[in-house]
Order: C-alpha cells, then structure tokens, then sequence
C-alpha cells in the first residue's frame, strides 16, 4: 500500500473502529446479518448520514438501519434527490456522503449523481441492494446490472455476494472514494448475502484492505516543484489557474500564501469559485466561456499558466489550438491521466494539490531570495487596464421587470459570505458565480462537469445535513427546480430549512440565449409557462402554491422595488424552508461570452461587442461549431 | 502487418470478476481500437494478464496508458516493444484440399513449420503459431487453396530476457 495511506478515511471525523467499538468484541465470532454488517460498517467509517429510498432488494438493510444510533437516515422523495444530496452534503463538509438505494429502478435512479459526481471528484459512496444471487441473470423483477451501468461513472465498483466480504469491501470504498483523486464508489450488495449470516471485522489496518492496484501519488516530486518554482519566479505574465482540486484537498490557505508570495494573478474555476477569496486583489474571477475579460485574457496572453487543480475543460480553454499560445504549462495534479490530456505541459506534478502548494512555497521564496524574481508590474497594469475597462455587469430591464442577475447579487450581498449557495445549470448558475461574491471555499456547489439541471435542491438538503448551522441558498432555474423539488417535502418533514431562489423567466433560459444568438431567435421548445412571456398570467406550476402544497413558506417577487425585502423575509424563515420565487426579466442574457467552437480571443462581453486589443493576437479560426450542448 | 500506430500493451491485473469487462469497455469508451486481446492466468494465482494489441498514436497512447493504470484492478501496464519480447498467436486455418492439391498444401505446411490437425477429403486444418507477420505469410500462400475458415487468437507476448513484469509489480506494491 501507498505509505502513510490510512486504511480508513471517512473525511474528518471518521472513526477507525479504534475507539468507539472494541476491535476483539468485534473478532468475537458473534453472528450477525449481512444488513447489520453494512449497517455496522457504515457506522465504522464514520458515517453521520445516509440519504436513501428503500424498496425490495434493500430492505434487509433498512430494518439494522432502523436501531442505529449513529446513523441519520434521510428519506428522500427521489433516489436521484439522494444521490445529489450525497454531493451537497460531502462538497460542503469535505466527508465522504452515502446514498442508499434498491436494486433496478432504484439504482438507476442513482445513476445521474453518480455520473455527476464521477466528473466533479465528488467523495461519495453509492450502497445499493441487488437481486438474489440465485436470481443475477435471469432478468429478475427489479434486476439491473448496476455494476455494469456504472462502471464508466465510478472510480470503482462492487458486486458483494459473500456477506464475509461485506466490512472489508465497505471500507475499501470509503478509502478509495476518499483518498487520491476523489470520486463515487458504488457497493451492490445481493439480498441473500444481506438476509446470511457473518462474523463482522473491520479492516484497521491498509495492510487488511485489498487494492494491490491502487497507490495514488499525493507527494510531488521535489525536483519538478523547483523546476516550478524556477518558471514562476522568471514568468512575466504568470497566472495561476486554479480549479476545483485546490477545493476538493481543503488547500485555500495554502494557496492565499502562494498568491501573496508569487503576486501572480488568479483565475478561480467554476468549480473552484471560493478557492481565493473574491475580494483578494490578485483575483480575476472565473475563466472560460463566460468567464470575466480580465480572466480570459490574461490565461490567452499569459507565458506562464501554472495549473493547480484544474484540467482544461473545453468549457475553459475554447478551441484548443488557439488558448494560451505564448502560455509555458505548469500542471499540478492528483490525476496524472489529466496532465497531459488535453494541453501539452511542460512540467508535469502529480500530486496532491495542497501538498505541491506547500511546496511550491519555499521553493519560491528560495528563488526570489537568490535574486530571481520577474517584475509584475507591467502585467498587472495591463490586466488592472482590463477590470476597469470591462468588468462583469449587467443592464437593467428597460421594462421595469426584475433583472436576474441584481436578484442574485442582492442574495449574495445580503445572505453574507458565511452563506453556502447551490445552483443548478444554466443562465442562473452562471450569474451566481459571477454575481455572488465568494470569500470561502465550500460556500460554492454546482454541478460543473455534467452539468445536471436538478442539482441545486436535493445538493442544498445535503449540504444543510452537513452543516445545520449554515444558512445555505438553492439558486435555481424554473426549468432546473421542476426537475427535483419533489425533495422539498423531504427537506419540509426532516427539519432541513433550506432556502429556494427560483430565477424565474419562465423558459430553458441558456438554450433560449443559445436560440437567440444562434438559431434566430427561433425558441423551439423553451417556454415553460411559469410566470412571464406570452401568456401573462399564466403559471404551471404556481411556484408559490407548489412550496405552500409542500409545507413550505412560499414569498414571490416580481417587482425591483420589492427585492430586498422579499430576501430578507425569506432569510427571516428558518423553521421550514422556504421557496421564493423571483419572476425576472426573460431576455437577460449571460455575458461575457465565448461561443462555442470559437476562441477564447473571439470573448464578446456584451452582445456584439468584443474587447479591443491587438489585432495580431486574434487567431482566425473559427467555424461556429453548434454541437454542444447549452444545457 | 505492423504499423507504426500498433502497440503491444501487456497488462497485468487482479484475477477478479468483471475486469476484463472493464479493460475492454474503457478502450471502447475512450475511442481506442482494440485490434487484439488475449487474457489468461500468469505465475501468480491472483494475477492475470491482459495482452492488447491496440491502434493507436504515441500520444492518445500515453492517455490510455495512464486510463489504465486508474483502474483499481489494474496492477501494471507495459508496453512491449517488438525488438525486445517475443510475440505469438495461434492460427487455426481450414483449407480446401483434394487429392490434386493436398500435397501442395502439406509442402507449405513444411515450409512454415506449422502442423496438421485435422484432414477430411476435401479440406485440412492447419495449426500454426507464430509472430503475427509470419502467419500473415501463411495465410497469403494458402490462399489460392480456397481458405474455408480462419480462426485466430489474440497476440501473446512477453518481455525477451530474465526480469517478470508480475514480479516488480508486486515489489512496488
């Protein structure tokens, strides 16, 4: 095994089995189920909460379920409401979350999150109930290959028969979701090895676990961090793009000190939104296709970008072959499949990220205290030059109507920085992380990587599990929040008071931009009747009767006169949640803007208008390449 | 036979359900072209090994490489180049062949060192194992015969000289 691995990591907090249940009572060849083995090993990885739905090929599990003392069991209304809440929950804590779920539908239903969280690195573990052993293959009522549905959306999977193995292969999934890069690990559990009798032992020691084949790489490699610190101290347009693995390895502080050392300039990622805080001076903002000017441009003039954490998404780089063409690459990261992958990179760390940001640190300041150490100066002054001249902004509505992107300011503004914000995907998602000022990491959960419309209520229930104390905010979509509200009953009967911001313009709103700039503004297929448009008037659903049918306090607001007091009244609520909903203006639209297939070059930071700069920067190449997807 | 984009992958992995379901599906999933596959058991009862022939450039080769080596079943991953390991495959090939043209057909049997294994009056068997180029060969020289059936297996390969890939992958683990 990788040194210094622990056998178990169930995050902060987890119990090694050491102390809280002795190890030789456990040795004892007392006789238990394989439900009361999953339940009991649930219990030693330090589980506080299990989001599930139960159903036949489970229901041995649920009934142990029922005695623990440990264990909270959220009931949900939907099982993918429990897998995304299993996301909120581990975003938001930094644990490991744990959906629960039957056989067949019930793990299908899993699938979503499950993929979701494969493509954020989300720690999650996935325990679903499978048919009879006897009955695999048969095509049995409630029977699906879920190991083989999953097994390109998890970092690895189980499919236990033998009860025997049930602690051993629950801790292994707690290690593997955790440790390394992390990712959802899903156990299928038949239900006659659930309903047979075991001995139960939890594995203490890595030596117990068997993952011959696992040794991820957290400590980088010292020659290649000077080699680092070397470019860094000589660049003289660093940036430093941050991503969600500086998030994920709890890093923000170390990070803050490379910042202030190396004075680079940073572009925080949509998934690392929060990783420095937005009022540092050295943060551009988020990069990418709707990334701010100053962001963009600086990682298209830069000569020196020092990935830490991030991995080039196409929704980040635009055309490849045009990004950052004077850009040397630094790619720090725990994945080494991702260095490499999509840019080429000139040095390569694989690590953890806040190990090679500890690291990077005194090899920096070796480098400046032998004399090495570019001037800024000028950098700055262009990039400084590019905030004052096109920061992010919005116009208000000629009309009088709510502007979504004032609605969520004023959310950030008066719910606070302490505040943990959830989104789902699209318009609204995108004005949340730009609009809302991010001082702390985990303050910011979305679905970034498969961009799962749906994400933001269950997400907000787990990450309100997770940390009760804080108030977190569902920034949603009217098309997002009709996808999973159904948990709303859920959050309303378990006491989770978690608070809904339905950005309401009654349309798909990104697919509707996307009509507008691309197809014409021919809206096939975008209008969902809640609130505004053509049939004024008219709301299917009536947000407000749907959050008061769901025990829900319900607030609209349709008037910008009307805002901030509607915030504060739903801020006011905190006995049952709450659900507002913000009829805004339907044609705002997302800026800046890279379209699709186009380079990052080609930024537009309102319709029509592109930055002026330097003509021989501009790369040609174009072709309006419509496929993907504005979901 | 050999292109410049074939590569021979030796992949040594956990003797557990579904992995080669896993090998094969990220290779599909990742848009690699699997040209040949051959699994069996190795020295070590736990281990097997995956032996993949796959089209594919030097540098989506890098990627799939490192694929690889995230699944958690997956031990090691080797490149075999042809200069330094030995590579195999069997070909069983079903040839027409009467009493006019069987002699022929036996003369290339020789010339090839491969062997019969089935004769009818109107067609043998023959059994040949080699580097892929060579029973390419065969074949090519079989054909005007009237080749009925062709049945081939996966390359196999191993590194030439003393050292076991199982062995150093067991050490670093």
């Amino acid at each position: 095994m990788n040194a210094g691995s622990p056998a178990v990591t169930g995050g902060p907090g987890a119990d090694t089995g050491l102390s809280a249940t002795p190890r030789d009572a456990d040795r004892t060849a007392e006789r238990i189920t394989g439900a009361q083995s999953i339940v009991r090993s649930l219990e030693h990885a330090g589980v506080e909460v299990v989001f599930g739905l139960p159903g036949g090929a489970i229901l041995p599990t649920y009934d142990p379920l029922l005695d623990s003392t440990k264990l909270r069991h959220v009931l949900v209304r939907h099982e993918q409401g429990a897998g995304h809440a299993a996301q909120g929950y581990a975003a938001a804590t930094g644990r490991v979350g744990v959906c629960m779920a039957t056989s067949g539908p019930g793990a299908t239903n899993l699938v979503t999150a499950i993929a979701d969280a494969h493509m954020d690195s989300v720690p999650m573990v996935a325990v679903t109930g499978q048919v009879s052993s006897k009955a695999i293959g048969t095509d049995a009522f409630q029977e699906a290959d879920i190991v083989g549905i999953t097994q390109p959306i998890t970092k690895h999977n189980y499919l236990v028969t033998d009860p025997d193995d049930i602690p051993r292969v629950i801790a292994e999934a707690f290690h593997l979701a955790s440790t390394g890069r992390p990712g959802p690990v899903l156990v299928d559990v038949t239900k006659d090895a659930q309903q047979a009798m075991t001995s139960f032992h939890w594995p203490t020691t890595a030596a117990e676990l068997d993952l011959p084949g696992y040794h991820p790489t957290t400590r980088p490699h010292a020659k290649q961090v000077r080699e680092a610190a070397r470019m860094i101290a000589e660049a003289k347009r660093p940036v430093l793009y941050v991503g969600g693995g500086v998030i994920r390895a709890q890093a923000s502080a170390e990070l803050r000190r490379l910042v202030d050392l190396s004075r680079a300039p940073v572009v925080t990622t949509l998934m690392a939104r929060g990783a420095l805080p937005d009022s540092h001076p050295a943060n551009l903002g988020m990069p990418g296709m709707h990334g701010t000017v100053s962001a963009v441009t600086a990682l298209q003039r830069a000569d020196l970008i020092v990935s830490l954490g991030a991995r080039f998404d196409d929704r980040v780089t635009g055309v490849l072959a045009s990004f950052a063409p004077h850009a040397a690459i630094i790619h720090a990261d725990i994945d080494p499949a991702e260095i490499g992958k999509n840019r080429r990179v000139d040095v390569p760390i694989v690590g953890d990220a806040r190990e090679v940001i500890t690291d990077l640190v005194p090899a920096l300041e070796a480098e400046h205290a032998a004399g090495r150490r570019a001037d800024l100066t000028g950098w700055w002054r262009q990039l400084d030059d590019l905030r004052t001249t096109y920061p992010l902004g919005y116009d208000e509505p000629d009309d009088g109507s709510l502007s979504p992107q004032k609605v969520i300011q004023r959310l950030g503004e008066i719910s606070g920085p302490d505040t943990v914000f959830t989104s789902g995907v699209g318009q609204h998602q995108m004005w949340a992380a730009q609009f809302i000022k991010y001082e702390k990491p985990n303050t910011w959960l979305n679905s970034g990587g498969l961009g799962t419309m749906g994400y933001s209520v269950p997400a907000a229930m787990g990450a309100k599990v997770g940390r009760p104390g804080t108030t977190v905010w569902a920034i949603d979509g009217d098309g997002c929040f009709q996808m999973t509200n159904q948990e709303l009953a859920t959050c309303a009967i378990e006491g989770i008071p978690i608070k809904v911001a339905v950005i309401n313009n009654s349309s798909l709103g990104m697919v509707r931009q996307w009509q507008t700039l691309f197809y014409d503004g021919r809206y096939s297929n975008t209008d969902l009747h809640t609130g505004v448009g053509r049939a004024k008037g008219q709301r299917v659903p009536d947000f407000v009767k749907l959050a008061d049918a769901y025990g829900c306090a319900g607030l609209r607001c349709e008037d910008p006169a009307d805002l901030d007091a509607t915030i504060e009244a739903a801020m006011a609520v905190d006995d049952r949640p709450v659900v507002v909903d913000f009829v805004v203006h339907r044609d705002a639209m997302v800026w800046p803007m890279v379209a699709a297939g186009l380079s990052n070059d080609a930024i537009q930071y309102a319709r029509g208008l592109s930055p002026v700069w330097d003509r021989e920067e501009q790369d040609p190449e174009t072709g309006l390449e419509m496929n993907g997807s504005a979901r | 036979m050999s292109t410049s984009s074939r590569h021979t992958l030796s992949v040594l992995v956990e003797d557990k359900p579904a992995v080669l379901a896993r090998v094969a599906s990220l290779f599909a999933r990742r848009a690699f072209n699997i040209h040949s596959l051959a699994v069996g058991p190795t020295e070590h009862p736990s281990l097997s090994r995956i032996t993949v022939v796959v089209d594919v450039e030097d540098s989506p080769l890098e990627q799939v490489v490192k694929q690889l080596n995230k699944l958690v079943n997956v031990l090691k991953v080797v490149e075999l180049e042809p200069e330094t390991s030995v590579q195999r495959e069997v070909l069983l090939v079903k040839v027409r062949a009467d009493t006019a043209t069987r002699g022929q057909v036996l003369d290339v049997v020789n010339v090839f060192r491969a062997a019969v294994v089935d004769v009818a009056p109107e067609a043998m068997t023959i059994e040949a194992i080699g580097a892929p180029e060579k029973n390419a060969a065969l074949l090519k020289v079989l054909e005007p015969f009237g080749i009925r059936e062709i049945v081939q297996s996966g390359v196999v390969a191993v590194g030439r000289g003393s050292r076991s890939i199982a062995d150093r992958a067991l050490r670093s683990a």
